[in-house]
């Protein structure tokens, strides 16, 4: 069947088309060139002044695993206030800080996103991750498994275990966790911290291991290059949320010693220790080392102001910020001697000074990173805040004057402390497209997700035109999932699965051996049990399609 | 996965009848028994075999044998019938408790697992504090200090001493583990070290275990205490015991709410909870909630991703609601607030519904006995012997892939379920 767009305006930054009007076709699910004039189009939208984007893709959001349900366990109070009925399409559930998977899917899909990408899945927890992400309908999936804590790696970095072996222990995990690419959170600190370590900066030693965060960055940014994963390393960095860290981020980026390596959450990462309070931006610092390092990428974790929750595998800093934490209630988990997770309700309110200022600082790196192929939209969902909240931090982007605005109603001092008053720039339509789809899709290697190019799968937005930025994108006209119609004015018409993307880099399977090894003897589950086979991805994702991506050969 | 060793003898085979799911386990198939061969415990021992003598496997409609279609057929008559229906049992796999909240969504039916009077109390009690806990292979190799709070463990969770306490390998090395255990009356034999180092035992009502956690709450924080004997301990016991759980490395308490049987058992929880966050200001301690039998964990992970909520939760305004309280099946049955069931117990034929009145629709264990006949029974597979699928184990971060063992002409409750919302 042949699908026509008709005359819309395209912002399609892969294929440098900005805003000009040309028709779209779609058959079977894919982008195809137009067709000879023989061909009858059996459907037809008209989306003439009409603004067409690709779909839209989240490449940080936690969304599924263990730490997202225990959070969805503890916040009944949170999630009565946002109920979500059943319909004869769509099951019920409820949203807010943590929706339930498939208002998750929904949501998503209704405000124009099309692929969603789990950042911290531990590989002994994936079963689980995959089953949630399984029950989220619509949007494509994928996850990146966290490595950096296990003991596994520990030991053998303790025991300077050769860069091929590390290799072949990374394309394992990925193989048996069936993960896109590898997170590293708070390097080596959430193992510190079940041997009470408190603190662990870039180059201070691990208590027991003696592995400083610098030499696990190095290793690992090295690891992805050397099995050519399309995404770089993903680096929750050390000392998360503590003023005077914007020094600790600066020395993350020179671990990566000129290697791709991407940072997360970075305006959580960009606090420097001037003032009365010992709390100042260091977005300028960021921002300046980020524009001169091409090798560096970065998602903002912006928060807005209200109650949401913040969801870790961090336990270092979520222990430290639990008493900081709204309502006081809040969960620690050590994990499998493979990682943990923190989970820490919390209410960002714009007259307290420090959240005021983390609000301004996210919003400064933004505005002052020039490279909009570097920097993407997030808010670490729900940590900064919940995805719903996307629409309005766009208009944020978009609209000086709204932002300024804001900025006057928020804690005075720290308005006083921020140089946002005095950034002027405004993102434009075309720079939204590419942080939000052509740079998320060609940084997770997806060659055919992210653009509208003759080829690319038919995962497409389309948006009436709008001074107001937020009403824009909260409700798109018309949401296309693989060429099938999914949302028509923000509200779900078709409920599909979506697919799982995956990268299988090949390993020397002797590294088994040792594994098989190590997990009798130190693990509660076998290796063989540990490894998800494709037939479980299969009934996880009900059926969903797979789709493995390439990695580059020799690095 | 699970290896075919040699014909009929499966290797690394997952065991979902307790919370602890070993994954170690030697199982032989031969035609109409199953027989666990190495690595075995009295639970899973029972539960393997059992399940092989049973040859009831035709379905019944008011006790007469009948195919599966009507059965399928006359269960879903008594659910769609129904005001409010109700979801009970659930003791089912990862595939079963989705199909079933699919069809508690579609019928607005209240979802409760058999369990949930003891796992409520974990559950509110994360709702109301938090707490800071571990997982078993943390404690395999960490633990120095383990103290558990009125229960034996092992009557529950046969191997959890040989396989994380008593090990041989650990990767921080430690065989001088200590074991306290709190509580009266418990059978201590499993707490005693292989060197034959004992178990010091604090002689306290379970009941009054919250008190005992408050007391050592104010002794960790430095506080005089003015009472003395604290719950009928002397304080001198509890100063020696407050000092050592300051003094582990890496302390662990562990609690079932399974033997916490008395009212506002989320009280104690919550205070054995605070009590481990409190330690924590000075050294490594975390919480050990022991569960997951009957697959009470599994239902509430998936209750709790699809609805947002945990168990005890009704979908009969079209969206759900949870209600701790009032959504206990039990109390629903009795308060007549229920007008149809439908009971699922797939892992054990001895877990047969509450008595009551109501339509019931049961979807058993092969071989289950009833005192009361239920309207419907149909048989199911047991997940783990008769198909795949998933449990997850008791520290909420585990799923085991559970193996098909044998043939068996059963079908999963996922398969049941599944032909139920059709035909409603």
């Amino acid at each position: 069947m042949l699908t026509k767009l008709n005359g819309g305006k395209i912002y399609d930054p892969a294929n440098q088309v900005n805003g000009e009007v040309h028709h779209v076709f779609i058959r079977d699910g894919r982008i195809v060139a137009a067709p000879t004039s023989d061909e009858r189009v059996e459907r037809e939208y008209d989306v003439s002044g009409r603004i067409v984007m690709a779909g839209a893709i989240d490449l940080h959001t936690h969304i599924g695993g263990g730490k997202v349900n225990i959070a969805r366990n503890m916040l009944p109070e949170d999630h009565r206030g946002d109920i979500v009925e059943r319909t004869p399409l769509t099951r019920s559930g409820c949203g807010h800080a943590v929706p339930s998977t498939l208002t998750t899917g929904y949501r998503y899909a209704e405000m124009g996103y099309t692929a969603c990408f789990e950042p911290a899945m531990l590989p002994v927890n994936a079963r689980q991750a995959h089953m949630e992400m399984g029950d989220t309908p619509i949007v494509d999936k994928g996850g990146y498994a966290l490595l950096g804590s296990d003991d596994f790696l520990l030991r053998m970095l303790a025991a300077k275990s050769d860069q091929k072996a590390i290799n072949d222990y990374v394309a394992w995990t990925l193989n048996a966790a069936h993960c896109i690419g590898i997170k590293v959170v708070n390097p080596g600190g959430i193992s510190a911290f079940k041997f009470n370590q408190r603190k662990l900066d870039v180059d201070e030693e691990h208590v027991y291991y003696h592995v400083t965060p610098r030499r696990i960055l190095k290793i690992l940014t090295q690891a992805l290059s050397d099995i050519g994963v399309p995404h770089p390393l993903h680096v929750h960095g050390s000392n998360l949320g503590v003023p005077g860290n914007v020094e600790t981020t600066l020395e993350t980026i020179k671990a990566a010693e000129g290697l791709p390596m991407h940072l997360t959450h970075i305006q959580f990462h960009s606090y420097d220790t001037e003032g009365d309070r010992k709390f100042s931006s260091g977005a300028a610092r960021v921002a300046e080392v980020i524009n001169h390092n091409k090798n560096i990428s970065a998602d903002v974790g912006q928060i807005m102001f209200g109650q949401t929750v913040t969801a870790s595998g961090d336990t270092m800093a979520q222990y430290r910020n639990a008493p900081h934490g709204h309502p006081q209630k809040w969960v620690v988990m050590d994990i499998e001697c493979d990682a943990g997770c923190g989970v820490v309700p919390f209410r960002y309110r714009d007259k307290n000074f420090v959240n005021a200022l983390q609000w301004a600082i996210g919003l400064e790196i933004f505005l002052m990173v020039n490279d909009p192929w570097r920097i993407f939209l997030t808010t670490d969902h729900p940590t900064g805040a919940p995805f719903m909240s996307y629409p309005h931090l766009i208009k944020l982007l978009m609209d000086k004057t709204y932002r300024n605005n804001t900025l006057a109603a928020i804690n005075p001092d720290a308005a006083a402390m921020s140089t946002l008053a005095s950034l002027t720039r405004e993102y434009t339509l075309y720079e939204i497209a590419i942080m939000t789809r052509a740079a998320p899709a060609k940084i997770l290697g997806l060659a055919d997700r992210g653009h509208l190019g003759p080829g690319a799968a038919a995962d497409i937005t389309v948006y009436s035109e709008d001074a107001d930025k937020e009403r824009m994108f909260a409700k798109p006209d018309y949401v296309f999932k693989d060429g099938e119609l999914v949302a028509q004015n923000g509200k779900i018409v078709k409920v599909t699965r979506g697919n799982t993307h995956v990268v299988k880099p090949e390993f020397d399977k002797s590294i088994e051996k040792q594994l098989k090894s190590y997990f009798e003897r130190y693990q509660t589950i076998r290796m063989d049990n540990f490894k998800i086979s494709d037939d479980e991805m299969y009934e996880f994702g009900h059926g969903n399609k797979l789709l493995l991506h390439p990695c580059r050969k020799n690095g | 996965m699970t290896q075919l060793l040699s014909p009929g003898v499966w290797d690394e085979v997952p065991c979902p009848f307790c919370g602890l799911a070993c994954d170690d386990l030697r199982v032989a198939a031969q035609p109409g028994k199953l027989e666990v061969i190495a690595n075995g415990c009295p639970v899973s021992a029972k539960a393997f075999a059992g399940l092989s003598s049973s040859k009831a496997i035709a379905p019944r409609i008011a006790g007469k044998t009948a195919s599966l279609k009507n059965a399928v057929a006359a269960a879903a008559v008594i659910l769609s019938k129904a005001k409010q229906p109700l979801l009970a049992g659930l003791g089912t796999d990862v595939a079963g408790m989705r199909a079933l909240m699919q069809i508690a969504d579609r019928i607005g039916a209240v979802v409760d697992h058999m369990n949930s009077a003891y796992f409520m109390s974990n559950v509110l009690a994360l709702q109301d504090g938090g707490w800071l806990t571990t997982t078993l292979s943390e404690v395999k190799n960490r633990v120095d200090l383990l103290v558990i709070a009125g229960t034996d463990v092992a009557s529950r969770f046969p191997r959890f001493f040989e396989r994380y306490i008593w090990n041989r390998d650990a990767l921080f090395g430690s065989n001088t583990r200590e074991v306290v255990y709190l509580g009266r009356g418990l059978d201590t034999q499993a707490g005693t070290a292989p060197d034959g180092r004992k178990p010091t035992v604090i002689a306290c009502d379970v009941t009054r275990i919250g008190e005992i956690a408050g007391a050592l709450r104010c002794l960790i924080a430095g506080r005089h205490m003015q009472i003395d004997p604290v719950a009928g301990v002397p304080l001198s016991e509890l100063q020696q015991l407050a000092k050592r759980m300051q003094n582990a490395r890496y302390g662990v308490l562990a609690w079932a709410a399974a033997d916490f049987d008395f009212k506002h058992a989320e009280l104690t929880v919550q205070s054995l909870c605070e009590l481990v966050k409190d330690l924590n200001r000075g050294t490594r301690f975390s919480g050990l909630p022991l569960g997951g039998n009957e697959g009470d964990v599994t239902a509430n992970q998936v209750c709790s991703w699809q609805s947002g909520f945990p168990l005890r939760t009704g979908f009969g305004s079209g969206h759900p609601d949870y209600d701790p309280r009032h959504f206990s099946a039990n109390r629903m049955l009795q308060k007549n607030e229920a007008d149809a069931l439908l009971w699922v117990s797939s892992f054990n034929e001895k877990r047969t519904p509450p008595e009551t009145a109501v339509p019931t629709a049961v979807l058993g264990r092969s071989g289950m006995s009833f005192i009361k006949e239920p309207d419907v029974y149909i048989p199911v597979a047991t997940p783990g012997i008769d198909h795949s699928g998933h449990v997850y184990r008791t520290d909420n971060v585990v799923a085991l892939p559970l193996r098909k063992l044998r043939e068996n002409a059963l079908p999963s409750v996922a398969q049941v379920v599944a032909e139920i919302e059709k035909a409603l």
